[in-house]
């Protein structure tokens, strides 16, 4: 029992050394993480922070001018252009200088001065459905705030229901907030798959995986000495992550730190679990390369990270239950944002224990099995 | 083809490095004479890779000038480029493209037009005795096959100097003599230039000239036979007298001052004296002088015998009654494919045992189950009266391996790497400590700095041994350890593991080297998956016919008996078809 820890201690020297000596591999650990990171904070959001567009408007009358106000005042709308031909609008939405256009009828302040109901056109470029429809409702909403002002101020009384919109743990909709947590398992997974996958295999081809057979060294430790590394890298990369999170992008933490490492944890091991089974597997670097960027595709896109996975075909969302990474974000979100504690998460914990156990014991047999 | 009076290639005082502390040449000057066949020999990292890739302009001079053809290489590598044809170490074979499409693909590069193809490939197919392969995959081929086909891929388009570098390197006796004999008759049927380069010195001796090259510097530059004619008058023959082994016969000649070089040699020793001595040596019969002789001999005027080449074990192996290695008709099948087929043999304690034969034969498959990498398919395999296969951790403990390519830790320097097997291999406190310095000491590695990846190729050889060695194993694997080595390091290794067979430690060792297998107590020769022959290094060369009065070499006899048994395989499919 001691000898054997033994050898996976001095496997675990040979492998941090081997990965830590390198300037090169060291840099390759942390910078692309860190990039990364950043770059999926200000890139990967669906809040729109500037809607281009064109006002074709045939009214000049106070309503009007008091409507459009309330478009340029949000900050977020920017009118590009004023037309009075259809034809121009139609022109500004063809060439994408502009997202929405908003037409007024001629008129629209008379109808509403007389007290009656007047129409205002919203025409959106569906070409990319999520935007225009991020944008739609954001004009909505522009529209409703001037529906109750006008309604006060015109003496016709309070709109009978009135709409009171709180959202919870991310109370302004960020999706910032959702995203960055939820990259601590994207990344991670990515960084330890690629780093266990490759590392047998980089062993089988240079040789040095015979000379480690011939020692005492049994497949058992020579899988501990690979996956103890792995998930010591996987955790630094984690928390390399969270400190972008924390210092960088103020995303505030409900939680508690302890919870989430716990289930870092559970979930760096599964991770490492299924590189070592991809690279019991492969007999080149190039194979593992392979069979991880195959795995991480789905990994990824049936995670619930970009897509909810409610939405998603129901057989995709059984797929979904042996993915790792889908229970890593539900517990990165739920720490952070709400400040899940381990009984709340245990629905997230087991699966990812269950997946490390299958894993580790299939690449396990899979080293004294690929013998012949 | 280029006028008969200028070279065709002509170096002046060429400089090239690869960093501050990796200087390849120092200052070479050479020609090669059209129409001739001229060999760079030397050993690993003699500068013979870089000179070649600076002839056909792919690296660039530091200082001095390379012309080829008239050209400049500095200034004209295009011009070189289109007229020589270039064949690297590791050539580019596409193993999964079959033998046709390999040289289809060639032909394309080149621009070889189809008229041109029809006349070239049956000349090329023919040559390289291909012809029944061509729908073959590359990948299918043996080591020898690939080779001869990397070399018709490189002569599909007719050039005016070849250039091949080590293309015997690795390949079996059988494929290369054959090599030999195809670039022999391009150079004398086709009149073509071809500057070879090889670190097998006896290669050196089949061709018109010689450059030997040894650390970035030119030796020697001439033919052959000058070369061999400085150890005119000093080799001699001992035959051991009384209970003497040739081995210790050798160790003992190694040791006296007045003794440049000693190898067994057909039951004796070969001995090159420091100066001629008019009496020679004591009980030494005068004998011919080698190639390899004179080489030695300019050698020793440059570089001294390792001083640590003896070695001595704290813990010698405990003795053991009969075989310690025993394999009756083992199997083993890839498929439909039998690559070892009931092999036997056994191996005592403290001998050295020798496995030979072609690329393919098996014995690196029957190697690599004797170290419990593969399971046998069926038959009996007990090494050290256990079951490898199916042995524990303790088991594994008992062997030493030593892999045929480097592969220890390269980013690892070469303390840790020591420190990482010594762990491995169970050895704790005080012990590990001593056993580390021991290694380091013994094979001289206290200069070895940075990573193992980095050093120079002898090191890198020594620092795998070490690791090897470090928990005193009682039988020791070693797969091809002398290829790539120059000749000081091979003598310098075969020290070491004579002294540890004389201690008790048991040696199973594959090597090309047909005059190695001279070190070895016995040895077997396998081909196909069967042994062919198996014994004393003298028993089996009895198996070769007698040619007047010389003893037929090893490799007379390894070729003899792979031919016959192939001639007698032959045979027997004519008669069932």
């Amino acid at each position: 029992m001691l000898s054997s820890l033994m050898r996976i201690l001095a496997l675990v020297r040979k492998e941090l050394l081997a990965v830590l000596k390198d300037r090169r591999t060291r840099l390759s650990l942390l910078v692309p993480v860190l990039v990364q990171t950043m770059v999926f904070g200000y890139a990967a959001s669906y809040d729109l922070n500037r809607v281009p567009y064109v006002l074709w408007s045939q009214d000049q009358g106070a309503a009007a001018t008091a409507l459009i106000a309330r478009f340029d005042g949000t900050g977020i709308f920017r009118r590009i252009d004023t037309v009075v031909r259809e034809r121009d609008m139609r022109a500004a939405l063809d060439d994408r200088r502009a997202l929405l256009a908003i037409g007024i009828p001629a008129d629209f302040s008379r109808r509403l001065a007389a007290g009656r109901h007047a129409d205002v056109q919203l025409i959106a470029d569906g070409r990319n459905s999520n935007t225009a429809g991020t944008a739609l409702g954001y004009a909505q909403a522009v529209i409703g705030a001037f529906n109750s002002h006008w309604r006060a101020t015109h003496g016709e009384g309070r709109a009978p229901a009135h709409l009171s919109v709180r959202a919870w743990y991310n109370p302004n909709l960020l999706t910032r907030w959702e995203m960055i947590p939820g990259l601590i398992g994207t990344l991670t997974l990515l960084q330890t798959l690629l780093l266990t996958a490759m590392s047998v295999a980089r062993e089988r081809e240079q040789g040095t995986f015979d000379q480690l057979l011939v020692t005492p060294i049994r497949p058992v430790e020579i899988m501990a000495g690979k996956a103890l590394p792995a998930m010591l890298i996987g955790l630094v990369q984690a928390s390399g992550v969270l400190l972008v999170a924390q210092l960088w992008f103020h995303i505030p933490f409900e939680g508690s730190f302890a919870v989430l490492y716990g289930g870092i944890v559970v979930f760096v091991l599964a991770a490492v679990g299924i590189g070592l089974v991809v690279s019991a597997l492969s007999y080149t670097m190039q194979q593992a390369m392979l069979y991880s960027f195959v795995l991480l595709m789905p990994f990824t896109l049936l995670s619930g990270l970009t897509t909810p996975i409610a939405n998603m075909p129901r057989v995709l969302q059984y797929f979904t239950l042996i993915n790792p990474l889908r229970y890593a974000i539900d517990i990165a979100q739920r720490v952070y944002l709400e400040g899940a504690g381990m009984r709340l998460l245990l629905p997230d914990l087991w699966p990812l224990a269950l997946i490390g156990a299958v894993t580790l014991t299939a690449a396990s047999w899979l080293f004294r099995h690929r013998l012949q | 083809m280029s006028a008969a009076s200028a070279p065709v290639l002509e170096c002046r005082e060429v400089y090239k490095s690869f960093g501050p502390r990796a200087a390849a040449l120092l200052g070479v000057s050479l020609e090669v004479p059209s129409g001739s066949l001229s060999a760079l020999v030397g050993p690993d990292g003699a500068g013979k890779s870089t000179l070649i890739r600076l002839a056909c302009g792919l690296l660039r001079a530091e200082r001095g000038s390379v012309r080829v053809l008239g050209f400049d290489a500095a200034v004209a590598a295009q011009c070189i480029q289109d007229r020589v044809s270039y064949m690297p170490q590791k050539f580019g074979l596409y193993e999964d493209l079959t033998v046709r499409e390999n040289l289809d693909l060639y032909a394309d590069l080149h621009g070889v037009s189809q008229a041109q193809r029809a006349q070239r490939y049956p000349e090329l197919l023919h040559m390289t005795d291909l012809q029944r392969f061509e729908q073959r995959l590359a990948g299918r081929l043996s080591g020898g096959m690939k080779q001869k086909l990397g070399l018709a891929c490189t002569l599909v388009r007719p050039p005016e100097l070849l250039l091949l570098d080590e293309p015997t390197v690795g390949v079996d006796p059988l494929s290369r003599r054959e090599l030999w004999q195809i670039v022999h008759d391009l150079v004398r049927e086709q009149g073509l230039t071809v500057l070879i380069s090889t670190a097998y010195l006896d290669e050196a001796e089949r061709a018109d000239r010689v450059i030997v090259l040894q650390a970035g510097r030119v030796l020697a530059e001439g033919t052959p036979a000058a070369v061999t004619q400085l150890a005119a008058g000093r080799t001699f023959r001992l035959t051991p007298s009384g209970r003497e082994s040739a081995r210790t016969l050798q160790a003992r000649l190694l040791g006296s001052q007045a003794v440049i070089d000693a190898v067994p040699d057909a039951g004796g020793v070969r001995c090159v004296c420091a100066a001629q001595h008019g009496d020679g040596i004591p009980g030494g019969v005068p004998v011919e002088p080698r190639f390899e002789d004179g080489f030695m001999v300019m050698l020793r005027r440059t570089q001294s015998q390792s001083a640590h080449a003896d070695i001595a074990l704290a813990h010698p192996p405990p003795q053991a009654n009969g075989a310690l290695i025993e394999v009756r008709d083992l199997v083993k099948r890839f498929g439909a494919f039998t690559a070892v087929d009931r092999v036997s043999f056994s191996v005592a304690r403290g001998e050295i045992f020798g496995l030979l034969g072609p690329n393919g034969a098996g014995k690196t498959t029957t190697f690599r189950m004797l170290c419990g990498l593969l399971t046998p398919s069926g038959g009996v395999l007990r090494v050290g009266g256990i079951d490898v296969a199916r042995a524990g951790d303790a088991a594994r403990g008992q062997l030493g391996y030593v892999a045929q390519k480097f592969s220890l830790y390269g980013p690892l320097s070469a303390r840790e790497n020591l420190e990482f097997f010594a762990s491995a291999y169970g050895l704790r406190g005080a012990t590990r400590r001593a056993r580390i310095e021991w290694a380091i000491h013994q094979f001289e590695l206290t200069h070895a700095s940075g990573p193992a990846g980095d050093l120079p190729g002898g090191f890198k050889q020594r620092l795998a041994m070490a690791a090897a060695l470090l928990h005193e194993p009682r039988i020791l694997f070693l797969d091809e350890p002398t290829s790539g080595a120059d000749p000081l390091a091979r003598r310098a290794f075969w020290r070491r593991i004579t002294a540890l067979a004389d201690q008790g430690v048991t040696v199973v060792v594959t090597t090309h080297f047909m005059q190695e297998a001279e070190y070895c107590d016995r040895i077997v020769i396998m081909d196909a998956g069967r042994v062919l022959a198996q014994g004393t290094p003298a028993q089996v060369r009895a198996c070769a016919p007698r040619e007047g009065e010389f003893e037929p070499s090893m490799e007379d006899a390894f070729v003899a008996v792979v031919e016959r048994s192939r001639a007698g395989e032959a045979r027997a499919a004519a008669r069932t078809a």
